[in-house]
């Protein structure tokens, strides 16, 4: 499935990296341990977290990761939103917390 | 090829550039993708231990048709005690660091867990060297 086609069923907010909606997500990893992440997540993997700078994107990057969903509210920090522009790995936001977020995006993602 | 990366301590906004460029490198040398992968990971994990526990360090990156060369040499504390250092879970990374979702203890086990060979020596007060071997092929 698309990043696009998740961020709207999951009404997810594109906060940057638009250009790379059309990315296919092929599972999901949640951690904000970032040498979890690296350890751990698979390539096209949408990564859930509430972490918020910059090595996000550079671990997103290294990873092939397809997108990263920020929790809570939570936004990136300027350096953090200019860096998933320029790798085309979009930042979408959500209100909900991780829990819920990940519960509907398993659902969907193994329909 | 030899390729040389400066790191500084402390400087996370510039933390996996060298693991960036080594990725690009290998890319465009038609390396196998699951061999990029595991060397990717191994040095992003070594370079911001660099930034998140020593002054500075320079990477020295050597390739050719059988295998990846990478040494890191840092200018810091060392490492008292590296059996304790290697083992999952074990940090000293300051509260500023933890904060930022580093400092699990995972980087030197993830650093072992994708490379063929690894050695890391380090003298108290002075700093700390990582060499690490991954071969092209299995
Ligand atoms: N280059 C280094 N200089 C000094 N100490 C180091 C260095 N690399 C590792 N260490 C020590 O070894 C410990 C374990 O390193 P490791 O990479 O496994 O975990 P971490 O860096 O603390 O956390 P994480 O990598 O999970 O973000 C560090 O907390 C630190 O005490
Ligand atoms: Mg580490």
């Amino acid at each position: 499935m698309k990043v696009k086609e998740v961020a709207e069923k999951l009404g997810l907010t594109v906060i940057s990296g638009a250009n790379g909606l059309e990315n296919e997500i092929s599972m999901g990893y949640s951690s904000d341990l970032l040498s979890d992440v690296m350890g751990s997540a698979q390539s096209g993997d949408i990564w859930i977290t509430l972490q918020t700078h910059k090595n996000v994107m550079a671990i997103a990057s290294l990873k092939d990761l397809s997108a990263v969903i920020l929790v809570k509210g939570f936004t990136p920090d300027p350096d953090m939103e200019e860096q998933s522009n320029e790798e085309n790995i979009p930042v979408l936001g959500t209100t909900e917390d991780t829990f819920t977020i990940n519960g509907k995006l398993y659902n969907l993602l193994n329909q | 090829m030899h390729f040389e990366f400066n790191v500084e301590g402390g400087n996370f906004s510039k933390a996996g550039t060298a693991s960036s460029q080594l990725k690009k490198i290998l890319k465009q040398l038609n390396v196998d993708p699951k061999v990029i992968k595991r060397v990717v990971v191994a040095l992003y994990e070594a370079e911001v231990n660099i930034v998140a526990h020593a002054f500075n360090g320079i990477i020295y990156i050597d390739i050719d048709t059988e295998k990846i060369e990478i040494k890191l040499i840092d200018e810091g504390p060392g490492i008292a005690d590296i059996e304790l250092a290697m083992q999952q879970g074990y940090s000293t990374a300051s509260p500023e660091v933890r904060e930022m979702g580093f400092g699990a203890g995972m980087g030197l086990p993830n650093i072992k867990n994708n490379t063929d060979e690894l050695k890391v020596t380090s003298e108290v007060g002075k700093g700390t060297t990582v060499e690490m071997i991954t071969y092209l092929s299995s």
